[in-house]
């Protein structure tokens, strides 16, 4: 971490976008990670993805569970609301959030022990409910504040700092989402930010669950040799299935791609997704497909990145509530309470 | 042979077979009793099971009121050869034993000291009826026809009854009817009535209503503004949340648009209920969830988490027997500490003790005001008697000038203007700070929420100046509470006195009982209806002006007495516990015999050897 303030004047040159704010005003504050932890790249690709998608700050809200990684909403966004929730707990309370107030976008932040350890259910239950949200699991199978213990999506035969080896099978976050119903389900590394930034951005635009696991190596506690979380480890076994270009409306479509390179797909906020495909035979738009894909590459030690899955007309719990459309935390005694006369023939009804 | 003689004042108890289509026979024959004006107050005792175990209704007919338990059974109807040892055992003697005599029983299984009343129900139904499942359900509808000819009930009341409920259904209607008028026809000519116990027309139960507390939590929760409600089923809660969606589905759909103007979830566990509960609160909806005490210990987490971030959220606590899986169908007040205290650390919570349906109803509407004006968790400690039993009471009331108190929110126009906001600031002097929600503004009156400390700028902070501030602060929150909660009820005795008692929830009807006896035995007390917790200071100056006060409750370890005397700092051996807790509502017999007993053993003995003989009982 630094101790160093960060300066509050810009320089006049920054780019403004299109809502007027810099770069700079998604920012939060001071990072108290270790220097060059993955996720403080991620909380930069956040940073990044909001400012170039023109999102009002404001109208975020960023919750999170325990540890490393949900400590991390601090330090982008600062002027949106955050919750630091309890361990594990961060899809729930996510979760009635969203159903307060649908006019915010949700990212939620966790990590592989508050997601796969001890938050395995709630995060199964969010994706099965179709939670409008932003999910980002920064993965680094190691329990970082405590020190150096093995999370529950630590290969099994990864060696721990200390030298012990991990015994247990991972937690295949990815599969499960695919299976649970998530709707928009990528892997990311920390450590391709140009691959991040887009994934995140097709994420916000998701119209339902949107997953993302992004390998983010813990410098501190697994970045050895024997680990498969470290950086070199991710790096020679990366396996990205596709590109992402993320198409807002105003920008230009600039490249040619020849005919069957690339899938495009239009989400629910319009804009699209345009896929270059990196293996012929991944078609990111079937989920069964996707899951045998993923699996398959697991089996030989590979690492399947990008975007893995995506439903672009994905529903969400609001549409199977149907709830109003003004957010329930608007409303107010005129449309929520009947009223006495109502309350008089419940009386009489319930005389014998 | 003594026979059992009374108009208007009798037990009657059924003992059925669970899912066998009873209930709602069993409810009718109470709304048959309450037309004819006179209050009863039916219980279900039921097993925790869908079907085939045994399952009793129990109905106290009273014309002066009384809806607490009485005890003792005058009348039976046996309708369960499982438990009919057991049933007719318990009838008083010169009681009155109905039962179905199509097959024989042998002389030994009757007692000689009660009036057998025998009527071939199955033989009958088999003739009528040839569906096996008409037979079944039909039985109970000419079994309460029987029963109305043998008490005295006007054969009116079930047509008007008959029709309320079979709207629109004629064939229900003459079906039922046709049931109703074999079993009144039966009884008229084959069994000899009337008995001596008697139903006599009367006008004792006015304009009351006669419900359900988890369906009057529920409504309080729709009149109150709720639109988030997140649960996990559990008995005997369950019914809250199901009754939330039925009002839900009357009043709250906009006919316009067809769009839901709430969200109910049912969660994959109680911490999931509770942490979609603390998200809504948080971003400025209304929210509860509802739960009994194995839920509330899952929840302990968030709870402390929504006391030190200052989140509102309403949990509505059914309690049932407990500890642990305890006793799922019959019910307890034994939550009282578990709540007050939940979680680690120091924390306190408020709570709120309805006496009955109509309270419920006041009680979830208020403690969703006291939720977001105090920005805290807000319990509402109903139980089983109330939650799942159908009870006369007060009709529910709504002002329409009231308006929700959404508390201390600040607004963007506040901000704008140059507010102050520091969110764990105590600027009124009450403990409580100003909040903002989430895309209140652009660039002002943002902060990151979370359960570890901060300053009173919710920045992060382990000061220790910075915790004692919080912690401090909490505390005075704590003590404004006191004033904004419902007040304690007095009921004082007719004449000046130097005991008195103190009492809450379900255990009211009882208790006014046992205070009209008790006071015609001439032992007089000045009764305390706790509503809430934080103690308003009239609970300390009623403590101070008695020299002994009975704490009456429904648990066994006197969790009232120990948080009256750890809040107020009350010398324990002024504080005497009376205490019921066998899983069946309290009565007004064993508060009378408790409160009797210590107060004739006091008048034996010197008050001091009393002392020493509780304190050698605590030693043992």
């Amino acid at each position: 971490m630094t101790y160093l303030a960060k300066p509050r004047l810009h320089h006049p040159s920054l780019t403004v976008n299109k809502v007027g704010y810099t770069r700079r005003d998604y920012e939060g504050k001071n990072s108290t990670l270790c220097a060059g932890c993955g996720h403080d790249s991620i909380s930069a690709a956040i940073i990044q993805a909001c400012w170039e998608l023109d999102i009002e700050p404001h109208r975020v809200a960023k919750l999170s569970g325990i540890g490393c990684s949900s400590k991390t909403p601090d330090y982008f966004l600062g002027a949106s609301h955050g919750f630091n929730t309890v361990h594990g707990r961060m899809p729930s309370v996510l979760t009635g959030a969203n159903l307060a107030n649908r006019g915010l976008l949700y990212l939620g932040i966790s990590g592989d022990g508050d997601s796969a350890s001890i938050g395995l259910g709630q995060f199964a239950h969010a994706m099965r409910r179709a939670v409008r949200m932003v999910y980002i699991v920064e993965d680094n199978g190691v329990y970082g504040l405590t020190k150096g213990q093995f999370s529950a999506t630590a290969d099994r035969g990864s060696k721990s700092k200390k030298g012990a080896i991990n015994s247990d099978n991972p937690v295949d976050m990815i599969g499960m989402a695919l299976q649970l119903g998530a709707s928009y389900v990528a892997r990311g590394f920390s450590g391709d930010k140009a691959q991040l930034v887009p994934l995140i951005k097709g994420a916000i635009g998701h119209g339902g669950a949107a997953f993302i696991d992004v390998i983010s190596p813990c410098i501190a506690f697994n970045n050895h040799a024997g680990s498969t979380k470290c950086y070199d480890y991710v790096r020679e076994h990366n396996e990205a299935m596709n590109r992402l270009d993320f198409i807002t409306p105003r920008s230009e479509i600039t490249t040619d791609y020849a005919p069957g390179e690339v899938v495009e797909v239009v989400q629910h906020d319009g804009r699209t997704l345009r896929l270059r495909k990196l293996h012929d035979s991944y078609d990111p738009t079937d989920r069964l497909a996707a899951m045998n894909h993923v699996q398959t590459h697991q089996a030989r030690g590979e690492v399947a990145t990008g975007l893995l899955y995506v439903d672009p007309d994905a529903s969400d719990l609001h549409a199977a509530l149907n709830t109003s459309a003004n957010p329930l935390n608007a409303l107010g005694n005129r449309e929520l309470c009947p009223g006495a006369a109502e309350l008089a023939k419940l009386n009489a009804a319930l005389r014998c | 042979m003594k026979r059992i003689e009374a108009v208007n004042d009798f037990v009657i108890k059924f003992a059925n077979v669970n899912g066998s289509g009873s209930s709602s026979a069993n409810e009718l024959f109470a709304k048959a009793i309450l037309r004819m004006g006179v209050p009863v107050s039916p219980r279900n005792i039921f097993p925790s099971n869908i079907q085939g175990l045994p399952t009793w209704y129990e109905v106290r007919v009273c014309e002066k009121g009384y809806l607490g338990r009485r005890g003792g059974v005058d009348m039976l109807v046996a309708m369960n050869p499982q438990t009919w040892d057991a049933d007719v055992a318990e009838l008083e003697p010169g009681g009155y034993l109905f039962y179905d005599s199509t097959r024989p029983l042998p002389p030994s299984k009757f007692r000689t000291d009660i009036h057998v009343i025998g009527m071939p129900l199955t033989d009958i139904c088999n003739a009528v009826y040839t569906d096996p499942r008409q037979r079944q359900l039909f039985k109970n509808i000419i079994y309460v026809g029987a029963l109305s000819v043998l008490l005295g009930v006007d054969g009116e009341v079930f047509e008007a009854l008959f029709a309320a409920q079979y709207k629109g259904k004629e064939k229900l209607f003459d079906s039922n009817l046709r049931a109703l008028q074999l079993g009144r026809d039966f009884a008229r000519e084959h069994l000899e009535a009337p008995l001596g116990i008697q139903v006599r027309r009367a006008d004792m139960v006015g304009e009351r209503i006669f419900v359900d507390g988890n369906s009057a939590a529920a409504l309080g929760c729709v009149y109150g503004g709720a639109t988030v409600a997140a649960w996990y089923p559990i008995t005997p809660s369950s019914s809250v949340a199901e009754a939330f969606q039925k009002y839900c589905s009357r009043f709250r759909i906009d006919p316009a648009t067809g769009q839901h103007k709430f969200a109910i979830v049912q969660a994959e566990d109680e911490l999931a209920s509770i942490g979609m509960v603390v998200g809504a609160g948080w971003n400025g909806a209304r929210a509860f969830t509802a739960t009994s005490g194995p839920g509330v210990s899952l929840m302990t987490e968030f709870i402390g988490l929504a006391y030190f971030a200052e989140i509102p959220a309403t949990i509505i606590n059914v309690q049932r027997g407990g500890p642990s899986t305890g006793m799922p169908t019959r019910t307890q007040q034994a939550d009282i500490l578990s709540c007050a205290y939940a979680s680690h650390g120091d924390t306190k919570h408020v709570l709120l003790f309805p006496e009955d349906p109509h309270e419920c109803f006041e009680h979830a509407a208020a403690a969703l005001d006291l939720a977001d004006r105090l920005q805290t968790p807000v319990f509402v400690m109903t139980d089983l008697d109330i939650g799942m039993n159908q009870r006369l009471c007060k009709p529910f009331q709504w002002d329409d000038a009231r308006h929700y108190d959404r508390g201390k929110v600040m607004t963007a126009e506040e901000l704008e203007a140059g507010k102050d906001f520091g969110r764990y600031k105590d600027v009124d002097g009450d403990g409580i700070a100003w909040r903002t929600l989430p895309g209140t503004h652009p660039t002002l009156g943002s902060y990151f929420t979370r359960g570890t400390t901060r300053d009173a700028y919710a920045r992060y902070s382990e000061r220790g100046s910075d915790y004692v501030y919080n912690a401090q602060r909490l505390l005075k929150k704590f003590r404004t509470a006191a004033d904004l909660v419902p007040q304690p009820v007095l009921r004082p005795a007719t004449r000046k006195t130097r005991l008195g008692v103190i009492y809450f929830g379900s255990t009211s009807p009882a208790m006014h009982e046992a205070l009209d006896v008790l006071n015609d035995a001439g032992i007089h007390l000045d009764a305390l209806r706790l509503r809430a917790f934080p103690f308003p200071q009239v609970v300390s100056q009623f403590l101070a002006d008695h020299e002994e006060v009975f704490v009456v409750e429904q648990n066994r370890d006197a969790q009232m007495r120990s948080l009256l005397v750890n809040e107020l700092e009350v010398d324990p051996a002024r504080l005497v516990p009376a205490l019921h807790y066998d899983g069946t509502p309290i009565t007004a017999r064993f508060i009378t015999d408790a409160i009797t007993q210590h107060v004739h053993a006091e008048a034996v003995m010197p008050k001091r050897k009393v002392k020493k003989n509780r304190l050698k009982e605590h030693a043992a």
